[in-house]
């Protein structure tokens, strides 16, 4: 995780966390060239890797332009012709973080470029909901604009960052949704529990935000000690913060290489007790 | 929990924890302080001399929203309240983050 020390990949990995996945997402500033992305390409898909493997924990990366930089069309460009060469890297998974900030037309375009990409190269897609006031537009132009594409099965895309009133929006369409924990500001563990208890967990996984602001990456075993409190067996505990995710990237053949046989890597992590360590980016 | 705690949700899961009277046990104390550190923020902004501002005003609505009858669904009526409820993509952001309430109302 760029905006990380190595302390967190070790507590993770001390927590159980069996595999860390990475979104391209916002540096805390704009970047001023496709150079610039190219070397954060380079970053998330060859160093970042290497340093998480130090801890026993394998790193999955997504690749975009993030909905924040989305509104210099002309670089956007730049960066979406930039993005196949990096596709076939063995961890990457799929294009992402993609999405809306402020819900402008030039990020709706910039948006169905990037459908566009993941269609022709058959990739899974992460998509980033706006934040606070403009989560629900947005999320119900993303939900048009995806279904919008026909080639797009929604099966293979997680609409991240869902709270109680767009994650019925996103479930009924057929799609994943992911729930981003923060220590404050957002949701936290108990609302997401909430959430699994409310509109099922059928098609949900839950993620730690790990950005440059207050966030935790222990996030997602930490709510396996809410819903431990609330009663929740240990198997359902494993099936929503591992099973899960597990079950959507094994789409991915990347993910499946290394994660296709379960329990097989890490066997000394008791069930109950693991989870897949999906982060993601900035507020 | 104990297996006499045990109770059936929605999605027929094998939950056994605790139910409404015993949860309150667990999470009232955190409530009441919550609530009690929301009164003394407004209490705050009112002896520094008050705010109008879109995002006060606001707040007091999902308040509102807060004091009505249950139904399950507070928390999704709270964010509507905050939420844009227009339909069309804009032409330029206004700003490059979010502030946590729709001003659009308040301007029409």
């Amino acid at each position: 995780m760029v905006s990380r020390t190595t302390d967190d990949y070790l507590a993770m990995v001390t927590a159980g966390c069996r595999a860390v996945c990475e979104p391209a997402f916002w540096a805390g500033y704009d970047r001023k060239s496709v150079d610039g992305f190219y070397d954060y390409f380079c970053q998330l898909t060859d160093y970042e890797p290497k340093r998480a493997a130090k801890f026993a924990l394998p790193h999955f990366s997504w690749l975009c332009l993030n909905p924040k930089e989305a509104e210099d069309t002309g670089l956007a460009d730049d960066v979406l012709a930039l993005i196949p060469q990096f596709l076939d890297r063995p961890n990457v998974l799929g294009i992402g973080e993609i999405g809306l900030n402020k819900n402008t037309r030039n990020e709706l375009s910039v948006l169905e470029k990037h459908i566009d990409l993941a269609a022709r190269h058959d990739q899974l897609i992460l998509v980033h909901t706006p934040h606070l006031e403009d989560k629900l537009k947005g999320t119900r132009l993303i939900v048009d604009a995806i279904l919008g594409d026909k080639r797009i099965e929604p099966a293979r895309v997680i609409i991240d960052h869902v709270e109680e009133h767009t994650a019925p929006l996103v479930l009924d369409k057929g799609f994943w949704a992911g729930i981003t924990l923060y220590p404050e500001s957002k949701c936290t563990s108990a609302r997401a529990v909430d959430m699994l208890e409310m509109y099922g967990r059928e098609r949900v996984w839950l993620n730690c935000a790990c950005d440059w602001g207050v966030s935790d990456p222990l996030a997602v075993p930490k709510t396996a000690l809410e819903m431990r409190k609330r009663g929740h067996s240990e198997e359902t505990i494993d099936r929503v913060l591992y099973a899960n995710p597990r079950r959507f990237l094994l789409q991915s053949p990347r993910f499946a290489a290394v994660f296709g046989d379960e329990g097989m890597i890490f066997p000394t992590v008791p069930s109950g007790k693991r989870s897949l360590s999906p982060t993601r980016d900035s507020f | 929990m104990g297996a006499e705690m045990g109770i059936k949700t929605e999605q027929g899961d094998d939950r056994r924890g605790p139910d409404g009277k015993q949860l309150l046990d667990l999470v009232f104390l955190e409530a009441r302080a919550k609530l009690i550190d929301i009164a003394g923020i407004l209490d705050r902004i009112d002896r520094y001399g008050g705010a109008e501002d879109y995002r006060l005003r606001a707040f007091y609505r999902a308040l509102e929203e807060l004091s009505r009858p249950g139904g399950g669904d507070r928390a999704r009526r709270v964010l509507t309240t905050f939420s844009d409820p227009t339909d069309e993509p804009v032409d330029s952001p206004l700003m490059h983050g979010a502030t946590g309430a729709w001003p659009g109302g308040e301007k029409e």
